[in-house]
């Protein structure tokens, strides 16, 4: 699991929000190298219907994850207006694809509160914490989880 | 022992210079072998141990030492002529230097035993050849090698390391050619420095006339507190041993003879020389740690160290006089470093070629940078034309320009990873020495075209097949001394290994003339082992190629060198790995001929541009036999979901890539015959089955690009390549491919003739 609630000498912690499938979620920002606009990904065959295939970036072929499918909100129709959230997964670069990045929010350790219990498999396994600002909740994603073809190899 | 882990950097770096020196070794023995020797070949196979010997003893490897010791003796009876360069010797020679090929081996942790009975008996043989040589050899000639050893020990305890070993041995016999020196005593003035003159150049130069002992005279140095910038306080004290004339020395200090005291004297004759004893120390150190007093003490004090790594780095320096009189009291010490550098001078500037050694990963990511420059390049290139610009203007002109640097960019890069197959190559004479002598036949190894160049990474996988190829060539393909007589040949049977390039691949032939291919009995063995039908139709080259099949061995005894059934199945798996191809070509009673073609490189692939599904993906040219576009009646349905397509009066099994890829919408129809093509391919067991693909949209040649980088690998596709519009396409594994199109269809197996 991440540190940032069980250490409180992180006094504060930048996230990324964003929206995927209609809902609104953040990570840590320090796990992003780069956004990008949506670009058609070559389709892989025999993987997750989650996995979008993989496209070029400067020369490194990197998969496109559907971040909406993957956590079972129903598949992203990409188009001009989508980004790709390039994350840093271990030694891997793996692509996000969600509906758009809003901003970047500062939070305290005690701003983040446990994950409720949710019936949906996909969103239990991956939210970590919510956060509520203002009239809006966020959900804090493990970047780490959203692959788990990845640990099954490295395991 | 001596080798810890600070030095294991440097150890590795001996390994690879004792890879280079025994392939030195290999080719100076050959060429002996083959008559082709002179005096200089035995000079060369005897500096390939000797440096081999003197790094082995700064690393501590006292057997090595103690066995490149005896061989190293052996040859300098040889060089001095005191032994006859017979046939005898040769084969002793030849056995040695796989002893010492072993040895380093072993050394170098590559094999997990020594054979130390085997190197005793070959050592053994050795000294025995070398009793015998004369009625009295020299006492000098065959000292025990713990005898140098015990010296080196105590200087090994003084310092911590192990200098390097010269060769005393050949001391007295170089005393003896050199009748007369020189000794010269050179003073420079200051004027000397002033004007830019270096006296370790001229030391230098001295050097390149003869073994130089070089003294040098510090005591005239003022204390360091009064040590002037200006003041000249040092002089020399040269002892020459080469019989050359005076004025050689003259032409040396011609243009400082004015700004010196020279005095060149006939060695032995009367000279003023100092007491070597009455160097002051203090002088010496203050000389040592003023750097920007004199321009010469410093450079001495520096080049000392660099000397002496330079001597245990690369031991090629030839043996020097000042070695033999070694001093070993500590003022004296620096004084050496004059000579011990104008001695290495040459020895680097005689090397054949100057290299350097880089990190191969470095080199595999400016490869890669360069494969997207051209990539990049390509796709500004595209964009460009969309622009709907003029064919003139400067844009183009200048993006032609682009494109041809960057294709020559990618050229010089690819053409740093090339090696030539020569290393390779030269590890084959001994191989077939061996299995020559498992078998008892006679035969003789003819290279050609070692100096071809290909990838690296192919390069070391090379050796693998061609020992294969090579092994089978003698055990099978070459008939025994009475056959080859009762058949009219002559007794040695003889392989011939050559490479070359050829329409962008290279080409590595091994062949013999030896018997042939016994068509019948590989018919009647393939028939047997249920491999093809009794009554299939086959042309003599397919029967030919049926001992790649596995499971196929025509030994009808296994043997130890080949024959256990796994041969040719698994050289021809090891090729196909490589995207490579092999096939033979066999005359009865003539011999055969073992062709295989392999790509220059790994890091690019041909490959032929497919749609399939609406997806644009590469199929392998190499694993390509044919493309058509099937007639009507060609393609048949079998149960329920299987297709059967005619190729040549045969029926192979269709896949259809879109379908066993799932890349095909659910609503398609069943393939028609009509919109698309076949592809046949041929797969790692030999088979064929047939592709079925949209379109075929040409050939290209594409750079690697692994998906586990950053995914992981994906069933039925082996890597991915990017295109030049910067689209991603799928690089396809024919023989998962295959396998997926099995498990899909669960069918039945089609039995291939073939």
């Amino acid at each position: 699991m991440t540190d940032q609630h069980t250490n409180p000498e992180i006094a504060q912690q930048e996230l990324m929000a964003f929206m995927a499938g209609g809902q609104e979620f953040c990570i840590d920002i320090m796990a992003i190298r780069e956004i990008r606009g949506w670009t058609a990904a070559t389709p892989l065959p025999k993987t997750p219907g989650y996995m979008m295939g993989v496209i070029n970036l400067r020369g490194t072929i990197l998969p496109i994850l559907d971040l909406s499918a993957r956590l079972g909100l129903g598949a992203c129709e990409p188009s001009g207006r989508n980004v790709i959230m390039v994350v840093q997964i271990g030694s891997r670069a793996v692509g996000l694809l969600v509906d758009a990045v809003s901003e970047i929010i500062m939070v305290k350790a005690g701003d983040i509160q446990p994950a409720p219990s949710v019936a949906m498999d996909e969103m239990k396994a991956l939210i970590i914490g919510i956060i509520p600002v203002g009239d809006r909740l966020l959900s804090l994603l493990d970047v780490n989880l959203v692959l788990p073809e990845l640990e099954a190899e490295v395991a | 022992m001596s080798a810890d882990d600070p030095f294991e950097a440097i150890k590795q770096t001996f390994f690879l210079e004792c890879e280079e020196l025994l392939t030195d070794l290999e080719a100076s023995v050959t060429a002996l072998t083959f008559g082709d020797g002179d005096g200089e070949t035995i000079n060369a196979a005897f500096r390939a141990i000797h440096s081999i010997k003197g790094g082995a003893g700064a690393f501590g490897l006292e057997d090595l030492v103690r066995f490149a010791h005896v061989f190293e003796t052996f040859m300098d009876e040889l060089r001095s002529g005191r032994k006859a360069c017979d046939d005898t010797a040769i084969r002793a020679m030849l056995h040695a230097s796989d002893v010492l090929a072993d040895h380093v081996s072993f050394a170098r942790g590559l094999i997990p035993s020594m054979d130390e009975e085997r190197s005793a008996t070959v050592a053994n043989d050795l000294r025995a050849l070398m009793n015998g040589a004369g009625p009295a050899p020299l006492p000098a000639a065959a000292p025990e090698p713990s005898a140098p050893a015990g010296t080196t020990d105590e200087i090994e305890a003084a310092f911590g390391f192990k200098p390097v070993m010269f060769n005393l041995d050949a001391l007295p016999e170089d005393a003896a050619m050199v009748p007369e020196g020189w000794t010269i005593s050179f003073k420079p003035h200051v004027r000397l420095y002033e004007t830019g003159n270096e006296p370790a150049l001229l030391l230098r130069e001295l050097a390149r006339l003869g073994p130089c002992t070089v003294t040098l005279h510090a005591e005239a140095l003022a204390p360091f507190a009064d040590l002037h910038e200006t003041a000249a306080g040092l002089s020399w004290t040269i002892e020459l041993d080469a019989p050359v004339e005076k004025t050689a020395i003259q032409e040396i200090f011609e243009f400082v003879e004015d700004e010196c005291d020279l005095v060149i004297a006939p060695k032995g004759g009367a000279l003023d020389t100092p007491d070597v004893g009455d160097v002051d120390i203090a002088a010496l150190l203050a000389a040592a740690t003023a750097p920007a007093s004199d321009p010469v003490v410093p450079a001495a004090a520096d080049v000392d160290i660099q000397a002496l790594l330079a001597a245990a780095q690369a031991p090629l320096v030839p043996p020097i006089q000042s070695a033999g009189e070694a001093p070993t009291t500590a003022p004296q010490t620096p004084t050496k470093a004059p000579a011990a550098t104008a001695a290495a001078a040459p020895a680097t500037s005689a090397g054949t070629q100057a290299s350097i050694r880089v990190d191969l990963d470095r080199i595999d990511k400016l490869i890669n940078v360069v494969g997207e420059l051209v990539i990049q390049q390509a796709m500004l290139a595209q964009s460009v034309a969309e622009c709907g610009l003029t064919a003139s203007s400067t844009v183009k002109v200048g993006l032609e320009d682009l494109e041809q640097l960057s294709r020559e960019i990618q050229d010089s890069v690819m053409a740093i990873r090339a090696q030539p197959v020569k290393s390779v190559f030269q590890r084959m004479p001994r191989l077939v020495r061996e299995v020559a002598e498992m078998t008892g036949k006679q035969v003789r190894l003819v290279t050609e075209g070692e100096a071809t160049e290909v990838d690296k990474t192919v390069v070391d996988r090379l050796a693998e097949p061609i020992t294969h190829m090579i092994r089978n060539a003698i055990d099978h393909g070459l008939e025994d001394s009475e056959g080859r007589a009762a058949a009219g040949k002559p007794k040695e049977g003889t392989i011939r290994l050559a490479a070359l390039h050829r329409s962008g691949r290279i080409v590595i032939e091994v062949s013999d003339d030896g018997r042939g291919i016994n068509r019948e009995r590989v018919r009647k063995i393939a028939i047997d082992r249920g491999l093809i039908a009794a009554d299939a139709n086959l042309t003599n080259e397919e029967t030919d190629n049926l001992i790649f099949l596995p499971g196929f061995s025509t030994a009808d005894t296994v043997s130890d060198i080949s024959g256990r059934g796994v041969g040719m199945d698994v050289v021809r798996r090891s090729i196909q790995q490589l995207g490579g191809r092999i096939s033979i070509a066999s005359t009865p009673g003539k011999g055969s001929v073992f062709t295989m073609s392999l790509p220059l490189t790994l890091a690019v692939l041909d490959g032929m541009v497919v749609r399939a599904g609406g997806q644009t993906l590469l199929s392998p040219l190499p694993s390509i036999i044919e493309s058509f576009t099937p007639r009507e009646g060609d393609l048949h349905r079998i149960g329920a979901r299987d297709w059967v397509i005619r190729f040549r009066d045969r029926f192979l099994p269709l896949i259809d890539t879109a379908k066993v890829l799932g890349f095909s919408p659910p609503d398609r129809g069943e393939i028609n015959g009509k919109d698309g093509i076949a592809i046949v391919v041929e797969n790692e067991g030999g088979s064929q089955v047939a592709l079925w693909v949209d379109d075929i949209q040409g050939q290209r040649q594409v750079v690697i690009k692994s998906l586990e980088t950053n995914y992981r690998k994906v069933e039925g596709i082996s890597a991915a390549t990017i295109l030049g519009d910067g689209r991603v396409a799928l690089i396809l594994d024919i023989d998962a491919l295959v396998v997926l199109g099995r498990q899909q269809a669960n069918h039945a197996d089609f039995k291939i003739a073939s």
